[in-house]
């Protein structure tokens, strides 16, 4: 098992690599330039060119590349352009908002998502799967800023309900606080991952109960909610724990959208300033940083796989 | 027969179909008397597997109406009992066993947890003398190192092995009659010979009554004491094994039996029965059989048969036939 995860961590090493090769080329293939945006509007061609040659701007673009590499390497992500802080201090800063905010939506998400989905699937074809899907579809289809802004306006403007905007640290507030501010967002956030992890959940089920060894048990005698719950359940989470990992990664990169809407100061924020700004060692540290959770987040993955599925384990 | 254990008076089963309703099963009949042995016998699509299904009420319900006719055990009919009185029949006194074992265990419980759950759901045993009990029942069915093989998954176990945990799950609340659908269809040869004479070990031990269904005549001959044969849903002849090899009634069963390959004569061709089984949702007037008979005559085509007494313990569905014979023995 331990093997297992190292070895899929060393795989990481030569993705994570490409990855952020190509977020470098990206980052310089945008038009703009960060030695303008710190220098300001006003000032001249030549204050310009030497902020350039003060970041060092103005060498080979391979040049550049190595140098963070071999930055990298020793665990130095560099200074961010703009915001004079380390890249790894602005987004230690950041992340415990982001990592909030994923973690209150997924909680709302798993239960609500894969029970809609075994609801649907054991009452296929009624008009409770059918209120399903369609819920399930507009979760999906409705954009998360439009939902996050009439949400904005409903729960907290007209009824006050919630705080429209900002952030409150657990350390700072408490549980209270802290999840007032993030409730919302998250809800928000939830909206297109329950939509996606029913429908996924359904067909998955749809698809156990029609085995062999369904009708195995219900000759055993076994009721119907045992059947549902014992039979069916784990062998409906093998496909559902698959695509997981793919709603988790769209979970960290649909909060770069609500976090925006919400004036929450997490890690998408962070990555829209940086690239407004043409920041390139923030974007590319941030990004390198998103990368390795995707890599994370699939080996937690393959791990629940081998709990999920006896079928599936590590030698 | 005094009161048979089970038996199946009229029952119909339809289906839902793209192309409509379908009779799947048509007003079949049957009785198993108590440590019997009856083999049913037919085609793909006779309708013997939603027939042995309808008696543990398994049938596919989004797609099937609820059969009627009678089903009766002890004292009961089993299409009318409530849901939690027909849970206690299942796999508690009538248990079942399916064709495919690959496919039949769940992947994701442990032998000991499959076997053990009739045990705990019908005797009320708890976890630990459940496992107990699963292991005696693998070494019943004869699986060699049942103590260690008990706490393993099924994809461990090969496809016969799969098929003794099935047979053991079945047989762990000693049920009175087993129905065994296609229990060697999906096993190599000698698996197959196996698996018959445990079943047929078990059934002498435990005195079960056994509804034994297949398409291979060579098992019905082996294991059955008396046989019905199907065809598109119509029961078309019963009779006790041994007459129905040396004297069909039935042109279709004629027919079932010249197909059996023999070992000891050479031949280049097997014979076949001409046609095939008709589709389901077709209307065949008269005799189903009739557009496939070698001996149809007029009135096959015209009126629909009965089935008709044909000796002692015999019935056939084939006018021509029975009084044919009926002449004979007179003669």
């Amino acid at each position: 098992m331990f093997r297992g995860i190292m070895m899929r961590l060393s795989q990481a090493v030569p993705v994570l690599l490409i990855f952020s090769v190509m977020v470098f080329m990206l980052m310089h293939l945008l038009p703009g330039d960060p030695a303008l945006a710190i220098a300001g509007p006003d000032a001249s061609p030549e204050a310009v060119q030497k902020i350039r040659e003060q970041l060092g701007l103005d060498r080979p673009l391979i040049v550049q590349l190595l140098e963070w590499f071999s930055h990298l390497a020793v665990g130095n992500f560099g200074e961010s352009l703009t915001l004079k802080q380390s890249v790894i201090s602005a987004v230690g800063e950041r992340l415990p908002v982001t990592l909030s905010l994923s973690f209150v939506s997924l909680v709302v998400t798993l239960p609500i998502g894969i029970g809609l989905g075994v609801v649907a699937a054991y009452w296929r074809n009624s008009w409770i799967d059918a209120w399903v899907m369609v819920l399930a579809l507009l979760g999906v289809s409705l954009p998360g800023f439009w939902v996050g802004i009439l949400s904005v306006l409903y729960f907290s403007v007209q009824l006050g309900w919630f705080p429209p905007s900002g952030y409150v640290p657990l350390t700072e507030g408490g549980v209270g606080p802290w999840l007032a501010s993030l409730i919302q967002p998250a809800v928000v956030l939830a909206l297109f991952q329950i939509g996606f992890l029913a429908r996924i959940t359904r067909s998955a089920m749809l698809d156990v109960l029609d085995q062999d060894f369904i009708r195995t048990a219900r000759a055993k005698g076994v009721d119907e909610w045992t059947t549902i719950s014992k039979h069916a359940f784990r062998n409906t989470l093998i496909p559902v724990v698959t695509v997981l990992g793919i709603t988790l990664s769209l979970l960290v990169g649909g909060s770069v959208v609500i976090e925006q809407v919400f004036a929450l100061p997490g890690i998408g924020r962070l990555i829209v300033q940086g690239i407004l700004n043409r920041d390139y060692p923030l974007v590319q540290g941030t990004m390198l940083l998103f990368g390795f959770a995707f890599v994370v987040i699939n080996i937690l993955v393959d791990i629940i796989y081998t709990i999920v599925d006896p079928r599936v384990r590590y030698g | 027969m005094a009161v048979p254990l089970l038996e199946v008076d009229d029952l119909t089963v339809r289906f839902r179909t793209d192309a409509g309703w379908m009779t799947a099963v048509d007003r079949v009949s049957l009785a198993v008397g108590e440590g019997e042995a009856l083999g049913i016998v037919g085609e793909s699509g006779s309708g013997k597997s939603v027939t042995a299904l309808s008696i543990l009420r398994l049938h596919a319900a989004a797609t099937t109406r609820m059969p009627t006719g009678k089903i009766h055990y002890g004292g009961k009919d089993l299409l009318t009992l409530p849901t939690r009185e027909m849970r206690q029949i299942r796999g508690g006194e009538i248990a079942m066993i399916f064709q495919d074992p690959m496919s039949s265990l769940n992947p994701v419980l442990t032998i000991a947890d499959q076997i053990g759950e009739s045990l705990r759901l019908h005797q009320g045993v708890d976890q630990a003398t459940a496992r107990k009990r699963a292991i005696e029942l693998l070494d019943l069915v004869r699986i060699p190192d049942a103590a260690r093989r008990v706490d393993e998954y099924p994809h461990r176990l090969s496809g016969g092995m799969r098929q003794r945990v099935m047979i053991a799950i079945a047989i762990a609340c000693r049920p009175k009659l087993l129905i065994a659908d296609e229990p060697t269809t999906a096993l190599d040869v000698t698996i197959q010979a196996q698996i018959l004479d445990l079943l047929r070990d078990l059934q002498r031990e435990l005195g079960m009554s056994v509804i034994l269904i297949t398409h291979d005549m060579g098992v019905i001959a082996e294991f059955a004491r008396r046989v019905m044969v199907m065809y598109a849903g119509r029961v078309v002849e019963t009779a006790p094994v041994g007459q129905m090899f040396r004297r069909p009634v039935h042109p279709y069963t004629e027919g079932l039996l010249t197909a059996i390959p023999k070992l000891d004569v050479d031949v280049r061709r097997l014979p076949t029965i001409a046609g095939s089984i008709p589709d389901p949702t077709a209307v065949i007037p008269g005799c189903r059989y009739s557009p496939r008979c070698p001996q149809v005559q007029e009135s096959c085509r015209r009126d629909s048969p009965a089935l008709l007494p044909a000796g002692p313990e015999r019935e056939a569905r084939c006018p021509p036939r029975v009084a044919a014979m009926a002449k004979e023995t007179v003669a």
